[in-house]
């Protein structure tokens, strides 16, 4: 059997590299329902969880999947499921369930073209504004979006990092391209990763609260088995978990899980700025479109044109602070991702009229040339 | 990979020759055993078997920002309709593989070897083994990847116990490839000498 950590240097696909990553960090169990492009992930889960010790199950449906890896968690593993467009729409309540919940767990979108089946084989990124909002109320969510399989391999981990720490659904948005490409990625020994599990309720028992906060906003999270009476429920509860349908207990649960994610988001946002220095135009976009991006910053470069590009690693919650800071002192924002206009109105907010906002995008299928980005930084410029 | 800074090849065919397997492995071989960097994207129809596929590899000395490859350098077809589709993707003086049974190609403005790949593969009794003797064919007349990188590459990738007929069906392509480029070096030493 091959150990749960496969350190060296491998040529896989961004899929085989998220399986890999979920692995390293200690995921266990993973429930889910194949889907173009996401099924590797899928695949390479079956073949790869019973050698460590883990539990692979294939559900009826995506309804069902994300049901099993909220119930897997709070049987106290690390579970993740994945899907593309489709699936991802059927998991929508119950990752309003692991939201409200506040249960640890990974979903990971390898995103294609929709609306509906759409492209099941071709890329696109239009459900950035769907892990934002995608299940119904108010709430807050974490959205990773890689730009390489090794990019992929590492957000992963993080990706249960900061679940299991803030106890909250970690969505990590990737897509066709990303998911199905090769590249080299490296896996490092297992001293040079850092992994964190979620914190273990100690002392009385009788004392402990599922939903008073101790550390990170979050409290501490025991199994079921553990020996604590708890109480886990999607109606709006108190702070042991019980049902407490009233105005203030509504206030207490949504500010706190909004609060946990907005009170830490020097730890949740990671961003790569690329020949910012001098920047005037910026660029800014995420995943597949990142690389993109890459490519027109060089090329503007090359034609006299300052841009630099700031690359989204945490999509969700979104780097305003860092944007407002530049809105007023660059010429333009462009953003450049594969839907209609998404993260771009993200961007034009922040901008809030100081600095003019402009989307290279297109609706799916294929990536954006770093041609046509450089074009339209003319046109606009 | 010699001289050259970057070399971007698209291989394509149906699905089931084995085509995305064939990138992965040129990839593979250029990243891993020769150190170079190296991208390898595949695009496909719905269909797993029959359709058209084709993998996209770049091989570089530096970073890969963009994997697409929009003008190839060599492109490998091992079906018409592959050819059809992405002959506008070669560049002008660039190179065509093409399996001589399988693709008729019209004349252009690129340089075309015509192998019989999958033919050897039938010799060899392993039809499915074209898109290595391809690999073979590639490596001899183009110095994308080293023999070393392929060779090494190939024992690894295919499925156990099959390795020694895949590097046969290699070591055929390769040998191949020597030979044409002989036979043309001889008919260019013998023009040169009848214009002499």
């Amino acid at each position: 059997m091959k150990p749960a950590l496969l350190t060296g240097k491998h040529y896989i696909t961004g899929d085989v590299a998220c399986a890999e990553g979920a692995l390293a960090a200690g995921c266990r169990f993973f429930g889910g329902y194949p889907i173009t492009p996401a099924t590797e992930i899928a695949e390479h889960m079956a073949e790869r969880l019973p050698g460590v010790g883990g539990l692979f199950i294939q559900m009826e449906d995506e309804i069902a999947a994300m049901a099993s890896v909220l119930g897997a968690s709070w049987a106290g593993k690390k579970s993740m499921t994945a899907t593309s467009g489709p699936g991802f729409s059927l998991m929508m309540e119950n990752i309003g369930l692991g939201v409200s919940t506040e249960t640890p767990c990974v979903v990971v979108n390898v995103q294609r073209g929709g609306p509906s089946t759409g492209l099941p084989t071709q890329v696109a990124q239009g459900d950035m504004m769907q892990a934002r909002w995608g299940s119904h109320g108010h709430y807050a969510i974490i959205a990773l979006s890689p730009s390489s399989p090794q990019e992929l391999f590492y957000q992963t981990i993080r990706a249960f990092n900061l679940s299991e720490k803030y106890r909250t659904p970690v969505l990590i948005m990737t897509d066709e391209v990303i998911g199905h490409m090769s590249e080299r990625v490296e896996i490092p020994e297992a001293g040079k990763i850092e992994v964190f599990s979620r914190n273990k309720p100690r002392g009385r028992r009788d004392r402990f609260r599922l939903f008073s906060p101790v550390e990170n906003g979050v409290a501490p999270m025991p199994a079921a088995g553990d020996g604590y009476r708890i109480h886990v429920t999607g109606l709006t509860h108190d702070e042991r978990g019980y049902p407490d349908l009233t105005v203030d207990a509504q206030a207490n649960m949504v500010g706190r899980i909004v609060g946990k994610i907005q009170n830490h988001l020097d730890d949740i946002i990671q961003t790569e700025s690329y020949r910012m220095q001098d920047a005037e135009i910026v660029l800014i976009s995420y995943g597949v479109s990142g690389r993109t991006a890459l490519a027109a910053v060089d090329m503007a470069r090359s034609q006299g044109i300052k841009a630099g590009l700031l690359r989204l690693l945490t999509v969700w919650p979104f780097p305003e602070a860092m944007i407002r800071s530049l809105a007023g002192r660059v010429k333009g924002f462009v953003t450049v991702e594969i839907n209609l206009g998404q993260i771009h109105l993200e961007v034009e907010r922040c901008a809030a009229g100081r600095t003019p906002a402009f989307l290279v995008g297109h609706a799916g299928g294929t990536l954006i040339s770093p041609q046509r980005v450089v074009e339209r930084i003319k046109e606009a410029f | 990979m010699q001289d050259l800074e970057e070399i971007k090849i698209i291989v394509t065919g149906f699905g089931g020759q084995g085509i995305i397997m064939a990138g992965r492995i040129i990839g593979k071989a250029a990243s891993l055993v020769d150190g170079n960097e190296s991208t390898m994207v595949q695009s496909y129809g719905p269909e797993s078997r029959g359709g058209a596929c084709n993998a996209q590899i770049i091989i570089s000395a530096n970073p890969i920002h963009y994997p697409y490859v929009d003008q190839a350098d060599i492109l490998i077809c091992m079906s018409q309709g592959g050819y059809e589709k992405y002959i506008e993707q070669l560049k002008a003086q660039g190179t065509l593989i093409a399996d001589e049974d399988l693709v008729n190609p019209a004349d252009g403005d690129f340089d075309a070897y015509h192998v019989p790949a999958t033919r050897m593969a039938e010799a060899l009794g392993q039809k499915m083994m074209a898109n290595i003797i391809m690999i073979g064919f590639l490596t001899a007349v183009i110095p994308a990847v080293s023999v070393n990188a392929a060779r090494e590459t190939i024992r690894h990738s295919v499925p156990r116990g099959t390795e020694e007929l895949n590097l046969k069906a290699f070591a055929k392509g390769y040998d191949h490839g020597l030979a044409v480029l002989k036979g043309r070096e001889k008919k260019a030493a013998g023009q040169t000498g009848a214009i002499a």
